[in-house]
């Protein structure tokens, strides 16, 4: 872990990339970069293509159109690639009868790494206690620590990982935060995926929001809490028309959410109080949310979530 | 700025390290699966615990008294059994014979028989390096059916002129001994004499036995439920016998060359061999022959060595399910997206598991065959069971084939394998295209014909590579399945085989490049 990481080698560029199953376009026009040093959350709904995406980055899927490089480089042209780049895609990919050692044994023979960095990375794991029992008997934590172990085997400049969090307990999942932040850290470029914005809420550095296979939005997380900083003011009132007509004349954008309630955009609180005050509207409660991360998100993605529950009142209509 | 970062191909692409690194990794994928490596152990106590099930001597005895098989110059079994008119010819010189007659009869039961002649019945001159069975020897000979017949060291026959001999139209042989060569000539007159060919026999002795000979193998009867085969002897009459050369004051000696039967056949109870003279010439009667020992029903106290290797296709069910699951398994669980993460260059990792799986198939394969060839041998000799003894060449053929022919087929599952990705249907279509073809067609349950075609055109024919038992023109028996005899030549057989490995293994390699993992 001492090695130096090279910047120009800690990257990864995905650009343009299409890619289609039968009737969905799983990809379309999938484009963004991740940059050395942080960790970049990669983040959307179920079926937004995030797996897809990793998927063709580490050259198991083709696609369509447009190209992904690791460093610089087609992962097709890496010749050692896990050394370039270490992948956990599927925690639940290894043969249940081979012992955890062996697992990251052939993959060390495969890129002409020796045993030693196998125990290295099992101890950075935190693995080296169940290292000779059989892959099969983990539970998915323990499949996730081996699947980091791998990722890590070649001491890449790139670590890029699919729902890492999935099944962790809470102290993994601190384990898991803390250990992110560090590979950022020493340099390298980290790419996490979630489906859960608040997962990454206090890990990402950067995210790139995805649905239905494209970018929505691709910030830091400061960026994006700011953008979505004006917020959203709910009035509650007994003169409601009175309240839309004043606000809306102002510039605001109103909506009616209630009889009695609406919900005003595009103007701070303090504006909507002095307004109403001025043209003595009458109001009874005035709120201002502050968007949260997770409500940023929810806001990008709306209209991308594929496969929405409906609330029970929508499902009456 | 792709363009400009991506490295050269040549410094992006060294090869040779990348695949050796490669392999060593599916070595390891190999060797840290205990099921795999069991079974790998398994197929070889399989083949070999079958091979001795099977050659089992149980409750029946060997035929009786039956000693190993003579063995001729040429490292193979043969039958040299005849009645001999001769005597010692010291360095060169010439025989010359007319035949006016070649009959025989076959016995029809114990006590009966009928006239008759065996096809390859064989009456003649021969020039023979000693009494010894399985000495060197050329010969001259009228045959039953298939006219006159320059024949040496067992297995060579060249073909003269056809026809028959009469009284009024008698058939003249010569054979002419000059050091190591002897040369065949024949005559429709005595005076104008025509070569038929000429045989090197190295090392034949400065006295040599000559004279005059009659064997005629047993004959093939077709009977309502298979071919069988009745004794018969034949007779000729050699009307003339000339010497040139330094000879033993006219002294002839005559014998039944071999009093043990053989597998060529034998007199029957009311039939022996016998030489009465007759003027300038003899008439000779005798059964038996001067030929290779082949497989089929003559051969059923005998052994071969593909005997012992009667349970390779169980051994070989075990490893084309290894070498299946090899790949399968990689599908099932998704592991097949870090395999090629790890080495993205897909053909290859397809050759280097193809390797690995390959080359333990063969290494069980070969070492139960060069187990079981000896012990299987050695234990079959002492329950009374000669072994038809082959040519090194053709024993080390069928050890080192048993081998090749497990690696194939592994080869073959891993490449079914990697198009159907399903273990099961992978192995069911190699059992029933590769195996099951061959146990129908070898256990006699289907017509010979269909048996022949099928270990023509399906991975069946590889079998062929473990027959050990060679087939001749001049040797009557049945050549089928059932009896040992593949269609199609050993090395032919495995090249059908090698063709379908090699194919499947072409769509699989594409079909993996081409594929989304």
């Amino acid at each position: 872990m001492e090695k130096t990481i090279d910047e120009s080698e800690a990257t990864i560029e995905v650009s343009d990339v299409r890619k289609r199953f039968g009737s969905t376009q799983a990809l379309d026009g999938m484009t963004f970069t991740v940059r050395p040093g942080q960790v970049t959350g990669f983040v959307g709904p179920n079926g937004a293509g995030k797996s897809t995406t990793m998927r063709v980055i580490l050259g198991l899927d083709k696609p369509d159109a447009g190209t992904a490089t690791v460093g610089g480089r087609p992962y097709r042209d890496l010749r050692t690639p896990l050394t370039h780049i270490g992948a956990l895609l599927d925690a639940a990919a290894v043969q249940p009868s081979r012992s955890a050692r062996h697992h990251l044994l052939w993959l060390a023979h495969s890129q002409g790494l020796n045993a030693g960095r196998v125990d290295a990375v099992l101890r950075q794991a935190g693995l080296q206690d169940v290292a000779q029992r059989k892959a099969g008997g983990f539970s998915l934590g323990m499949r996730q620590r081996l699947g980091i172990a791998a990722a890590l085997l070649g001491d890449p400049p790139v670590v890029m990982l699919d729902e890492p969090f999935n099944g962790l307990d809470p102290e993994g999942f601190m384990w898991m935060r803390g250990f992110l932040a560090s590979l950022a850290a020493q340099g390298r470029a980290v790419l996490v995926s979630s489906h859960l914005m608040s997962e990454l809420q206090d890990t990402a550095d950067h995210v790139v929001v995805v649905g239905r296979g494209k970018v929505l939005a691709d910030m830091s997380v400061r960026e994006l809490l700011e953008s979505m900083s004006e917020g959203r003011v709910t009035l509650r009132t007994s003169a409601r028309n009175d309240a839309m007509t004043v606000l809306a004349r102002a510039g605001a954008t109103v909506s009616s959410t209630g009889t009695d309630t609406i919900s005003v955009t595009g103007m701070p609180a303090e504006n909507v109080v002095s307004l109403l005050g001025a043209h003595a509207v009458p109001f009874s409660e005035v709120s201002s949310h502050r968007a949260s991360l997770e409500e940023a998100y929810m806001e990008l993605t709306r209209d991308s979530v594929q496969y929405r529950g409906m609330m029970p009142e929508e499902a009456g209509r | 700025m792709t363009a400009t970062l991506t490295p050269s191909r040549a410094a992006a692409r060294p090869a040779r390290g990348g695949f050796a690194q490669l392999l060593h990794a599916e070595w390891t994928k190999f060797r840290t699966v205990r099921g795999w490596v069991a079974s790998s152990v398994g197929a070889v106590l399989v083949i070999c615990l079958v091979g001795l099930l099977a050659t089992a001597a149980g409750n029946q005895s060997g035929p009786e008294g039956t000693s190993a098989l003579p063995v001729g110059p040429g490292g193979q079994a043969v039958n040299d059994s005849f009645y001999f008119v001769h005597q010692p010819l010291q360095g060169d010189g010439t025989i010359t014979v007319s035949v006016s007659s070649l009959t025989g009869v076959v016995a029809t039961d114990p006590k009966s028989s009928r006239p008759g002649l065996a096809p390859w019945a064989k009456a003649g001159i021969i020039v023979k390096d000693g009494l010894d069975q399985g000495s060197a020897y050329a010969a001259m000979m009228l045959t039953g059916a298939h006219g006159v017949r320059m024949q040496y060291d067992y297995t060579h026959d060249i073909a003269g002129a056809a026809g028959r001999a009469t009284r009024e139209q008698p058939v003249w042989l010569r054979l002419q001994r000059s050091g190591d060569t002897v040369t065949g000539y024949q005559s429709t007159d005595g005076t104008k004499w025509t070569e038929v060919g000429s045989a090197r026999l190295s090392g034949l002795s400065a006295t040599a036995q000559v004279g005059l000979f009659v064997a005629s193998p047993s004959v093939e009867e077709k009977t309502g439920t298979g071919t069988g085969f009745a004794p018969a002897v034949a007779t000729g009459a050699f009307d003339q016998v000339d010497l040139g050369g330094r000879w033993s004051a006219g002294s002839w000696q005559q014998r039944q060359v071999s009093d043990g039967a053989g597998t060529s056949g034998s007199y029957s109870q009311t039939t022996k061999g016998q030489a009465v003279a007759t003027g300038s010439g003899f008439t000779v009667t005798g059964a038996g022959d001067i030929a290779p020992v082949v497989g089929g029903p003559a051969t059923s106290g005998v052994r071969t060595i593909e005997n012992f290797l009667v349970g390779a296709f169980a051994g070989l069910i075990i490893m084309v399910v290894v070498g299946a699951g090899y790949i399968t398994v990689e599908y099932r669980r998704g592991l097949i997206g870090v395999t090629l993460a790890a080495s993205p260059r897909r053909g290859r990792v397809l050759v280097a598991k193809a390797l690995v799986v390959g080359s333990i198939a063969f290494v069980v394969g070969l070492v139960s065959a060069a187990v079981m060839v000896p012990f299987g041998g050695q234990r079959s000799e002492s329950n009374g069971f000669p072994v038809l003894t082959v040519p090194s060449g053709t024993e080390l053929r069928v050890v080192v084939g048993t081998g090749l022919l497990l690696a194939v087929a592994s080869v073959l599952a891993l490449a079914v394998g990697t198009i159907l990705r399903r273990s099961a249907v992978a192995i069911t279509v190699v059992v029933v295209g590769m195996v099951l073809p061959y146990l129908l067609a070898t256990a006699s349950v289907l017509p010979d014909g269909a048996s022949e075609w099928l270990l023509r055109v399906t991975p069946a024919a590889g079998f062929a590579i473990q027959q050990s038992v060679a087939r001749y023109e001049q040797v009557v028996t049945v050549y089928a399945p059932g009896s040992g005899y593949f269609p199609l030549a050993p090395w032919s057989g495995f090249a059908v085989l090698c063709a379908y490995a090699a194919v499947a293994f072409a769509v699989a390699v594409v079909l993996l490049r081409r594929r989304d993992v």
